[in-house]
Order: C-alpha cells, then structure tokens, then sequence
C-alpha cells in the first residue's frame, strides 16, 4: 500500500465516507422507504440526500476554501448545517 | 400476484464492484492522497495540507483552462444539438436510403479519437491538406499553427463532424417512437410544420435530447486527445483545454501535487453536472411515465 502515499488525514477522510456509506446501506435494508418530494421537486431517498450533502460539502469546503481562506475546520460546522437542511427538506 | 424480493441478487455485482474499485475507486484515492502531499520522486511525500487546493483556486491558469473549456462544450452543443435534429429530421423515415443514411452516419463514430486528430491535422495542412490548400487558394488565411481563430474553428468543426452522427441518431430514434396518430390528429388540426415540431416531435423527443446532451457536454468536456493532436494545446495556449493542462502539469512539469488537486476538482465539477442530467433525466421519464 506504500504506493498510493497514505496520510493519516486522508485515511481518515475516507474510513468516515466508507462508514457512512455501510451505516446508509444497513439503514436502507433494515428500515425501507419510500422516496419522497422535497423543495427541490425531485424525489429522493436516504441515499439520494447523503450524496446532495456530501457533493455539497465538498463544494462548500472548496468555496470556504477559495474565499475565506482560512480556519478551515468552520467550513465543517457550514457543511453540518447544510446536511442538517438537506436532510430536513430535499 | 404479490412479486417477491430478493436482494441477493445484489451480490451479482460484486463482480463490477471488484473492476470499479481497481479502475477507478483506488486510482482516484491515490489522487486524493496526492493532493495534499509535495512529492520530489523516488516516491517520497511530505505533508502539505490544504496548499495546492489553494494555489490552485487561486491559480489564473486553472480558471483559464476552465473558461476555455466551458466555451469549446458551450459552442459544440450548440452547434450539435440543432443540428443533429436538424439532420434527423430531414433522414429518410424507412426503406433503403433511411438504412443507408444510418450506416453513412454512424463512420465517423466508429473512428478512434486520435485517427479524427490526424485526420483533421493533416486536413487543415496548408501544404499538403485539402481544407488548408484550398482555403489558402482562395485568399482566405487559415493556418491553425499560428492563428488563434483559425485553431478553434478546427477543433470545434472537427467535433461537430465526429458527433453530430451520435446526435442525430438519437434524435432519429426518438422521431421513430412517435406514433402515427399524433401526426394524423396535427394534419386534422391543420397544424403547421413548426407546430408539428414544436408541439409533438420535440417533447417527444426530450427524453433523447437530455441523453444526447449529457453524453456529448461530458465527451467535450473530458476531451483530449483530438485537440492535443491537431494544436498540441497551441498556438501558445489558446487551445488549451482542462485536461490538456492537466497533463501537462502532472506528466510534463511531474507536479503530482497540484495536479491532484486540480483533478479533485475537475472531478467535482463533472460529478455536479452529471448528477444534475441524471435526475433532470430521471425526473422527465418519470412524468412521462
């Protein structure tokens, strides 16, 4: 595994994206639902709205990034609140 | 009958999973590894954090490369996609010369990318290519080497030529679905031939038309290797699309660093986009459905 130049940072990263995706799974077997219409007048599900908040945060992280520039772990707490929002209403 | 359930069925894409994961999940873990290390070769990294995302966002080449490219997808689509509907509708409906027209039309997307490159490199030669030799006989000064205008103008015909096949056969297959009776109930109406289009032959064929256009703002947007064979990226950069700069800056100046980073991004943009066709797409069959 030398090859691919872990980091401690980027593992990281990657163990919680990998968790989130088997807990979503483990949540999709063991509670099915039906999708639902949210204000973006498309219909989603558990699954769907984890990706619109991942895809988002990363854009956001980038945004604060470009923008900010600085204290980056607060891009986390907008990127919290946005999971929060999407979660409740997409 | 009540059907039943059975997600065992999902192991049988472990096989797929297991190919995704080699080409493109470890591959793409690598990159994200890479974008926040420095690396002098002999694959030695040292920590760098969040430094060349930053460099990057900040970098004018980055958001050059990126205007150019938004441009090159923006002019080919809108090329393309009238176009090709254009095309489509004017083939003929059955019989031979509708067959033969398919056949004539799918060549140019059998051609292998860097074979189009040649071809509209040796093209537009002035010494020995037609397109080049005639224009510069009449008068008209067309040297994609050194002109600016005259480079985008080739790779831009040159992808309108390629693809404007794939557009048209999918607008064709869409005209093809429509039944009869819309037609026959248009002639009663006495509705005119842009009402026809308008009214049935166009929201019939959105379905397509969302593939067609997800398809070829993807391709153009991934583009490299016709480019790159005809201008090389040049004259200076005026050609230079994204992931011509970013060969260049992974491979030809080894800055694996930002590369990676601007890759991740690359990515996302291309990840947003696509998304965004894919439920528009979804969302339009479901309504219809």
């Amino acid at each position: 595994m030398d090859w691919m130049a872990w980091t401690w940072p980027t593992a990281i990263f990657f163990a919680v994206i990998a968790s989130l995706l088997i807990t979503f799974t483990v949540l999709a077997i063991k509670f099915p639902e039906t999708p639902r219409t949210g204000i973006l007048r498309i219909e989603t599900t558990r699954g769907d709205r984890l990706f619109i908040t991942l895809l988002g945060s990363a854009f956001i992280n980038l945004a604060w990034l470009g923008i900010v520039g600085a204290q980056q772990p607060y891009a986390l707490i907008v990127c919290l609140i946005y999971a929060a929002a999407v979660f409740r209403w997409v | 009958m009540e059907k039943t359930v059975n997600q065992k069925a999902w192991f049988l894409v472990l096989p797929v999973l297991l190919l995704v994961a080699f080409s493109a999940v470890i591959p793409l873990m690598t990159v994200v590894n890479y974008s926040v290390q420095d690396t002098f070769g002999n694959n030695q990294f040292f920590w760098a954090g969040l430094e060349w995302f930053e460099e990057m966002l900040r970098s004018e080449r980055m958001w050059d490369a990126l205007g150019r490219q938004l441009m090159f997808s923006g002019i080919i689509l809108a090329i393309e996609i009238p176009l090709g509907i254009f095309v489509a509708l004017n083939m003929p409906k059955s019989g031979f010369w509708s067959s033969f027209c398919l056949v004539l039309m799918s060549l140019p997307l059998l051609i292998p990318w860097n074979v189009v490159g040649t071809i509209w490199q040796i093209f537009g030669r002035v010494d020995i290519g037609l397109l080049g030799y005639t224009l510069d006989a009449l008068g008209i000064n067309y040297n994609y080497t050194q002109d600016i205008l005259a480079a985008w103008v080739t790779i831009i015909v040159m992808d309108v030529w390629h693809w404007t096949s794939l557009v048209a056969l999918l607008a064709f297959a869409g005209l093809k679905s429509i039944p009869d009776a819309y037609y026959q109930a248009a002639k009663i109406d006495q509705a005119s031939r842009w009402k026809v289009f308008c009214f049935i032959e166009l929201p019939k064929m959105m379905g397509v038309l969302m593939i067609a256009i997800l398809l070829r703002f993807m391709d153009s947007f991934m583009i490299y290797t016709e480019p790159f064979v005809v201008t090389g990226g040049g004259p200076g950069n005026a050609t230079t699309l994204l992931s011509i700069d970013l060969v260049k800056m992974a491979l030809g100046q080894f800055d694996l660093g930002p590369a990676a980073a601007f890759s991740i991004m690359y990515f996302l943009v291309i990840l947003l986009i696509s998304w965004v066709f894919y439920t528009v797409m979804t969302n339009l069959e479901k309504r219809e459905g």
